[in-house]
């Protein structure tokens, strides 16, 4: 049990040292709605994008139904948001960019600061970058555009392809689903929109992300993804925030729809700085023989609530929830992963890996369900916990539905504490101890990073890294 | 001067005291034997020099190389030249033999001030086969995790790979023959005596004589209930073979049982 509750500023103060991600550009914004939210900045926001009647109007319903539900009464703690003193819309420049060097100084210097040009140019085939609402620069390789990938920014395909967006936007994350996916229902701005046709294999990741700059920001990017029969994408986001004494919200919502033998595997690495409101809603549908993989890691933030979803609806489908989970001081990660078994002999794996310390709070949550007639599926769920000290705390709430009696299933929860015999083994080759202790921990979650591409592998270890520095001695 | 001195050590765990004043100087590259019946204190004292955190130094001092070794950290001792070769070593589950040795490898190989001087990797290539050849170990054995579903031996090999590349002033090697064959006492004992020399001494800690027929103590103490109760030459260790431990009040023998 958490002994001490650290305040955000406190907690703050204690990421200070090690948050890398902190400093922010002070600029001035093309345009910004008021502070606050109201039906009236909903239809201005759409106006301004001057969208088709009919995603207004969705957004006008999804509004109203976000400000009659009730706040969720489990997970984190979110009665201290305060929905009043945030900024739902800002659009920092005019343009979107095609290049790193049509953006003002202080963005590019962000960017390369957070080392996103020099990415693109390494290993990546795509590339969008949002700063707070809007999409500044977005690039495709020629090949990929040439056998017709589309990847733009959510906006963008909703003006390009608007047929696609009226037959599936909203249809596997409904504006009604929950409190923060009809918020961003309302008031959602950037993201991307990816369609890979049948066949299709892209091979190297497309990359989108999200930067969140000014003070009381609110992020609520909308991402669609359709891969076709028998196609596939890995699609990687990032996301840092500067470190404010104030809180921003960051609320996405993402659907992904995989078609027939296709195959997505959508990675993120959550880095937010820890006065960050992270709600998220995440959710794929994968049809017959498709293959959905959730790798979820979450290093930052204040609060986050995320449970990446598939919805195996198709026979044969597979999916997969990879998650890692790191709290430190003042952090809480209530995350996990769901999975509903539709269709017969359709299997699944959740695998959590959670790691507490300074007084952080980590949680999984997870729901295994299995519907009536989904015939020899099989599933299995793995988590284990790491706790570093002992003013840290992890909770397992693992929700297990089955319909169906003909299925296999298991599941698997540990606790560990990192032990003191471990901690002196190490030392006595030399290693300090924040060294020792993050060997034990990047050990610890290397079942999942040995699934990264090797750029995310050395980027998920050496934030680990900077985690573990800075409390230690 | 001594490159280990011990005067009047006392150190307890859990406030029971286990070693009662004990004074020893082990001079460079010197080998010494330190045997004892079970609960005579020998763990306790190889916990203790490498500084372990359960136990509690209440008094006397510990000095390697002209250092207050008990004002540092495990890490700093290994720096300074001192290893031990754990009973017990502990799993490290997800870390690659191979690279938590280079890491400890760079570990030492850092600066006065902390700046990096990392090992290239063909160099690190070359200084860790060399020694698995030496030691007669699995090329495998690199990318296993470390000492994670190890078998006794493999533990065992693995711990004096870790000491002939980080090549340490001071061995220490706690009980390193239980659990081992002869085969396997022979591969490890090998190793040891291929190292030691001038540049390393040892500290070799055993409860039976079996182990100091392949490495040849030049002093042997016999520790008894947290104190050296005697000294000799490696004579003595024939004299604990054939009459056990009797001699010091203790009813138990220096040679494996069955």
């Amino acid at each position: 049990m958490a002994k001490t509750e650290l305040t955000p500023e406190e907690a703050q103060a204690t990421a200070l040292g090690e948050y890398k991600f902190g400093f922010h550009d002070d600029m001035v914004p093309f345009f910004r709605t008021q502070r606050g939210l109201n039906e009236e900045i909903v239809r201005e926001i759409s106006a301004y994008k001057s969208e088709p009647e009919w995603m207004m109007e969705f957004r006008v319903k999804a509004y109203r139904h976000f400000v009659e539900r009730e706040l969720p009464k489990w997970g984190g703690d979110l009665g201290r948001i305060d929905f009043d003193n945030i900024y739902y819309y800002l659009k920092p420049v005019e343009e979107q960019a095609r290049s790193w060097d049509d953006l003002p100084d202080g963005m590019r210097e962000t960017w390369d600061k957070l080392g996103i040009p020099e990415a693109e140019k390494k290993y990546l085939a795509g590339v969008g970058a949002q700063y707070e609402s809007e999409v500044v620069y977005h690039n495709l390789q020629k090949e990929l555009a040439d056998q017709g990938v589309l990847f733009a920014d959510t906006d963008t395909g909703l003006r390009e392809h608007e047929d696609i967006f009226r037959e599936l936007f909203g249809t596997v994350i409904p504006y009604n689903d929950n409190k923060f996916a009809a918020l961003n229902s309302a008031v959602w701005s950037g993201g991307s929109f990816i369609y890979v046709p049948p066949g299709v294999k892209v091979e190297l990741p497309l990359q989108a992300y999200f930067r969140i700059n000014a003070e009381n920001m609110g992020q609520f990017e909308r991402t669609l993804i359709v891969v076709d029969r028998d196609a596939y994408v890995h699609y990687v986001e990032g996301c840092t925030a500067p470190i404010y004494s104030t809180d921003s919200l960051h609320s996405a919502v993402v659907e992904i729809i995989v078609r027939e033998g296709g195959r997505c595997r959508y990675t993120t690495i959550q880095n937010w700085s820890t006065n960050v409101y992270n709600l998220v809603t995440k959710r794929a549908v994968a049809e017959k023989n498709a293959t959905m993989e959730w790798v979820d890691g979450n290093l930052g933030s204040q609060l986050t609530m995320k449970y990446p979803a598939v919805l195996l609806k198709g026979e044969g489908a597979h999916g997969e929830v990879l998650s890692i989970a790191f709290a430190g001081a003042g952090q809480h990660q209530d995350a996990g992963g769901k999975i509903t078994h539709m269709a017969p002999n359709t299997s699944s794996v959740i695998t959590s890996k959670s790691i507490s310390k300074d007084g952080g709070r980590s949680s999984y949550r997870g729901l295994l369900q299995v519907n009536d007639g989904a015939v020899g599926s099989r599933s299995k769920v793995v988590c284990d916990a790491l706790i570093l000290d002992d003013e840290s705390r992890t909770d397992t709430y693992p929700y297990i539905d089955i319909k169906e009696n003909a299925v296999d299933i298991g599941h698997e929860a540990t606790v560990s504490k990192i032990g003191d015999e471990q901690l002196f083994y190490l030392m006595s080759r030399g290693l300090s101890e924040a060294e020792a202790s993050a060997m034990v921990v990047s050990g610890f979650i290397e079942p999942i990073t040995k699934e990264l591409p090797l750029e995310y592998a050395v980027e998920m270890n050496r934030l680990i890294q900077l985690q573990m520095e800075g409390s230690v001695g | 001067m001594p490159d280990l001195s011990i005067r009047n050590l006392h150190a307890t765990i859990d406030g029971a005291e286990i070693l009662r004043g004990i004074d020893l100087d082990v001079d460079r590259g010197s080998v010494h034997a330190i045997m004892g019946p079970n609960g005579s204190g020998k763990s306790t004292l190889a916990h203790v020099l490498m500084g372990h955190p359960a136990y509690e130094v209440t008094e006397g001092s510990i000095t390697f190389r002209g250092t207050d070794v008990l004002e540092l950290e495990p890490d700093e001792r290994s720096r300074l030249g001192i290893f031990l070769a754990f009973q017990y070593p502990s799993a490290i589950p997800g870390v690659t033999v191979a690279n938590f040795l280079r890491m400890a490898v760079n570990a030492h190989r850092r600066g006065p001030d902390g700046e990096e001087n990392p090992i290239r990797i063909p160099e690190f290539r070359k200084l860790l086969q060399e020694n698995m050849e030496m030691l007669k170990i699995d090329r495998s054995m690199t990318s296993r995790y470390l000492n994670d579903g190890f078998s006794g031996g493999e533990k065992k090999r693995a711990e004096i790979l870790q000491m002939a590349v980080l090549r340490p002033r001071l061995a220490i090697m706690d009980e390193t023959d239980s659990g081992l064959d002869i085969d396997a006492l022979r591969i490890v004992s090998e190793g040891v005596n291929h190292l030691s020399g001038p540049d390393m001494g040892v500290l070799v800690i055993t409860h039976y004589a079996r182990l100091l027929h392949y490495i040849k103590p030049d002093v042997i103490h016999v520790l008894v209930d947290g104190r050296i109760a005697r000294t000799g030459g490696p004579e003595l260790a024939d004299e604990l073979e054939r009459d056990g431990y009797a001699a010091f009040g203790v009813d138990e023998e220096a040679v494996p049982v069955g």
